[in-house]
């Protein structure tokens, strides 16, 4: 049996005292499986992806990435951020952008013509020349996807993908990592469950500590997690709140 | 001027300095720009005034002190926003005039009149000695290596260092070898602009050149050249009105800026069809 690709036993870190964004979590992602992790607003999933990639240590708990510590993973791991922290002012092109999800070492030609071809999967490969700075929220967000799979990696972190794509691209979108998860194991944050549910191999709820985690979604689970009832549906078309009123705000999942 | 510049060795040099300044400016001065730096070099700048002030007291060569100054305020300074980063303007700001105050003291109490002193503080490009130029060439040829030899990854830390830490890119030491450059770039920019207006080279250069290109290899390859341009200009026009020549510098180089941003504002109007700024109807 081969060991997952992720594990983490009995994780807790939080970014002040007393507060743990993650409380005690057991996570374990198998050798290509396609991971939805959902959960509300400050439940954690942005945590969780920077626990598994390294950057945040937690103050308990273990974490191991392909059988070791996460910083020994970090060239087998593909990553989209939620929000980079670039500035939209930073002179530098969307192929610049691509290219710097390869190895440093990747020489200049060879690393242009990957980045044109992970550009061109994600059917942006027309926007190389743009400066990365005026491209739409969504353009952006393909440039990083492009980003993340420049590097072939064996683990794709996803962090709301899809959240500045409009509906069309979303389809592409996830149509593409569907396709990729012959190959490569998916953690994919998202609020988007109703979009996602028929190509993930299993959801997770998150909301500080591991509310469930399986191949199907437990309706009492997912109410458990956002703390109060929802119902699933796809953005882009009307909410369904379930029970108003105590809840306000949340509706949705 | 041209005769000027074949009969006296002074004026070579300070074309020489020059245009060997005018490297860092473009490459480091670059740098600092698109990592929202530039008042860092502010801090360094004055922290050196410190350096100078004990090197005079202590009688070593002022160059000594002034490098070993700049590296401890870069690294200070360094150090500081890479763990307090909201902290960094206070730091820089409490840097600056504390390098300044200890200098007045070191001056103060060092014996003599230190006429050379103004030299440092507001330029003497006319007066730079042969070994300035040497040590001129060397930060040019350490920061030239430096972006060649790691490029996609300053490239890719300064773009986002938290993406460039998920691959494992070590933002620390490129960090720490950015800052002493940027230090030793403040001490062989003094001879030609003074402490007191450095930063100006540092940033003006650079942000004149990202009017023009939106990629960083282009942008740090013009603002050289503008540096180059403005700083020439500048000795021109000091020469010429026996005008004090790092003010004249900096000047030109603000000139430059200033005609860059017209003819940008211009060709904008001119793209939207001579209709002021604003949606299309």
């Amino acid at each position: 049996m081969t060991a997952p690709v992720v594990r983490l036993r009995g994780v807790t870190f939080g970014y002040g005292p007393g507060r743990p964004a993650l409380d005690g979590v057991d996570f374990e992602v198998s050798d290509g499986d396609y991971v939805a992790v959902i959960g509300p607003n400050g439940g954690g999933k942005t945590t969780l992806l920077k626990v598994i990639l390294g950057l945040r240590t937690p103050w308990s708990g273990t974490v191991e990435v392909f059988g070791g510590p996460p910083a020994a993973a970090r060239g087998r791991i593909g990553y989209v951020p939620q929000w980079s922290g670039a500035s939209l002012d930073f002179p530098a092109t969307a192929l610049d952008v691509v290219m710097m999800g390869l190895p440093p070492k990747t020489g200049g030609r060879a690393a242009r013509a990957i980045a044109l071809d992970r550009m061109a999967d994600m059917g942006i490969a027309g926007l190389a020349g743009i400066h990365a700075g005026s491209l739409s929220g969504g353009q952006r967000q393909k440039v990083y996807v492009a980003r993340a799979l420049a590097g072939a990696p064996d683990l794709l972190l996803l962090d709301e993908p899809a959240a500045s794509v409009d509906p069309a691209g979303q389809g592409g979108l996830y149509e593409l990592l569907a396709r990729l998860n012959e190959k490569v194991t998916i953690v994919l944050v998202t609020h988007d469950v109703g979009a996602v549910s028929g190509q993930v191999r299993s959801i997770a709820c998150l909301n500080s500590e591991m509310v469930s985690h399986g191949g199907t979604l437990d309706t009492e689970a997912l109410w458990k997690a956002y703390g109060c009832p929802v119902d699933l549906v796809s953005h882009g078309t009307p909410h369904r709140v379930l029970e108003a009123g105590a809840h306000g705000g949340c509706g949705h999942a | 001027m041209p005769e000027a510049l074949l009969r006296f060795e002074f004026l070579q040099h300070a074309v020489l300095a020059i245009l060997l300044g005018s490297v860092a400016c473009g490459l480091i001065g670059g740098l600092l720009f698109v990592n929202r730096l530039s008042s860092l070099s502010g801090g360094i700048s004055h922290a050196v005034f410190g350096g100078l002030g004990l090197s005079l007291l202590a009688g070593i060569p002022p160059l000594a002190g002034a490098s070993a100054a700049s590296i401890i305020a870069a690294l200070l300074l360094g150090f500081i926003s890479a763990r307090a980063r909201s902290r960094s303007e206070a730091a820089i700001a409490a840097v600056w005039s504390i390098g300044m105050s200890l200098g007045l003291i070191f001056v103060s109490l060092a014996p003599g009149y230190r006429g050379d002193l103004m030299g440092y503080l507001f330029g003497s490009v006319l007066a730079v000695p042969a070994a300035d130029l040497v040590l001129t060439g060397a930060v040019d040829a350490a920061a030239l290596a430096f972006v060649l030899l790691f490029y996609r990854r300053i490239l890719c830390v300064s773009f986002d260092p938290e993406y460039g830490a998920t691959r494992g890119i070590g933002a620390g030491a490129l960090y720490t070898a950015f800052l002493c450059l940027t230090g030793l770039s403040v001490v062989v920019l003094m001879r030609s602009v003074g402490l007191v207006m450095v930063i100006a080279l540092l940033t003006i250069p650079a942000a004149s050149a990202r009017l023009l290109t939106h990629r960083l290899p282009v942008m740090m390859a013009l603002a050289c050249c503008f540096s180059a341009v403005s700083g020439l200009a500048g000795l021109y026009a000091s020469w010429e009105l026996d005008l004090p020549a790092g003010a004249c510098i900096v000047l030109a180089s603000a000139a430059l800026f200033g005609c860059i941003s017209a003819g940008r504002a211009l060709s904008s109007r001119r793209n939207r069809g001579g209709l002021p700024a604003g949606p299309r109807p």
